[in-house]
């Protein structure tokens, strides 16, 4: 406990009174450096709730500005940030959390060139992103650079998450294959999501980057965990990982990252 | 017969998972399949019969809370 400053042991002292995280865990949480995808719905409790437990280092990647449409669920956001940057909006509210805390921003986006050099700098990679293309890129970016990878995703009432430790348990391509055909999985934009069920999926991620960076606890992997907020229901399917698996099975096939075609985006 | 489709006991008539995706509406594309604990390849859901006590998950794709094209 002696390299903590006494605002530090103040600050973090409920985490430091639990057992399974105490003074080393604590430690640790503060030297772990996760890279956020995405400074949206998901990104949002991700950024926050790791900013406020004392994560050392927060990397959150993301080429959008502030929409109006976004303030229902994207909570890093407030209404006087219409039209900032993402990226800036988020790491505003995280220093403002946690002064301890170091933000690195990237207004970009994530791409088969960008990717491997950026998860370098990371340990554990928080995927918030609404892009089928791109969770297929940040899977295999995670198998290749052997990076614990946390899943989630929401649309309409529905919500799911997952932790992957590469090479270990079931990866994002041993389930889902191929990126769906353009336009044929309907967005958030879409489609309506209630903002809440963001809060909810993403506050699992923050939890198990949290159980990833202490080293505690039985982690969302080999188990597909899906929330409907209509029925108040939580189920798990249990997952295997699949010795088909383009990327992580026996005879991968996929060697290289792909840049899928990128969706029209839709301003 | 009777399966399991996502935790809730069904009666199904029979026929394959492409037969089942069709009745109710699912595009084989925007689901993944796992069957008695097994992902099925989408080029299989055309040939795979469904037995009595099947137990059938659909995983569906679900993005995020980010505009498309944005990251």
């Amino acid at each position: 406990m002696s390299n903590f400053t006494e605002e530090q042991i103040k600050r973090y002292s409920r985490h430091i009174i639990l057992p399974e995280v105490g003074g080393k865990g604590q430690k640790k949480i503060m030297e772990t450096k996760v890279l956020i995808i995405g400074a949206g719905g998901l990104g949002s409790p991700i950024g926050l709730y790791l900013a406020a437990a004392g994560i050392g280092r927060i990397g959150i990647i993301d080429g959008d500005v502030v929409d109006l449409s976004n303030l229902q669920r994207q909570v890093f956001h407030h209404t006087a940030d219409l039209n900032k940057p993402k990226v800036e909006s988020a790491r505003e509210k995280m220093e403002a959390i946690n002064p301890d805390l170091e933000v690195t921003t990237y207004n970009d986006r994530l791409s088969a060139k960008n990717i491997m050099t950026l998860f370098s700098e990371y340990d554990i990679i928080a995927d918030g992103t609404d892009n089928f293309p791109t969770k297929f890129l940040v899977n295999d970016a995670a198998i290749f650079a052997n990076k614990p990878l946390v899943h989630g995703g929401i649309l309409r009432f529905d919500g799911q998450a997952m932790t992957i430790i590469p090479h270990q348990s079931t990866c994002y391509r041993c389930i889902f294959h191929n990126p769906p055909p353009q336009g044929l999985v309907p967005s958030c934009q879409e489609a309506g999501v209630l903002g809440v069920v963001a809060g909810v999926i993403g506050t699992i991620q923050a939890t198990e980057v949290l159980k990833l960076a202490v080293g505690k606890g039985r982690l969302l992997t080999d188990r597909l965990l899906t929330y409907n907020a209509l029925r108040s229901k939580f189920r798990e399917v249990k997952l295997h990982k699949n010795p088909k698996c383009q990327v992580c099975g026996e005879k991968p096939t996929i060697k290289e990252l792909i840049d899928y075609e990128q969706p029209v985006c839709a301003i | 017969m009777q399966i399991r489709i996502n935790g809730k006991h069904e009666e199904v008539k029979e026929g394959t998972i492409l037969d089942l995706l069709k009745a109710r509406n699912v595009e084989p594309e925007m689901v993944s399949v796992e069957l008695n604990s097994k992902i099925l390849e989408r080029t299989d859901y055309v040939a795979t019969n469904i037995k009595e006590g099947d137990v059938i998950e659909f995983l569906y794709f679900m993005g995020g809370g980010v505009a498309e094209g944005a990251i």
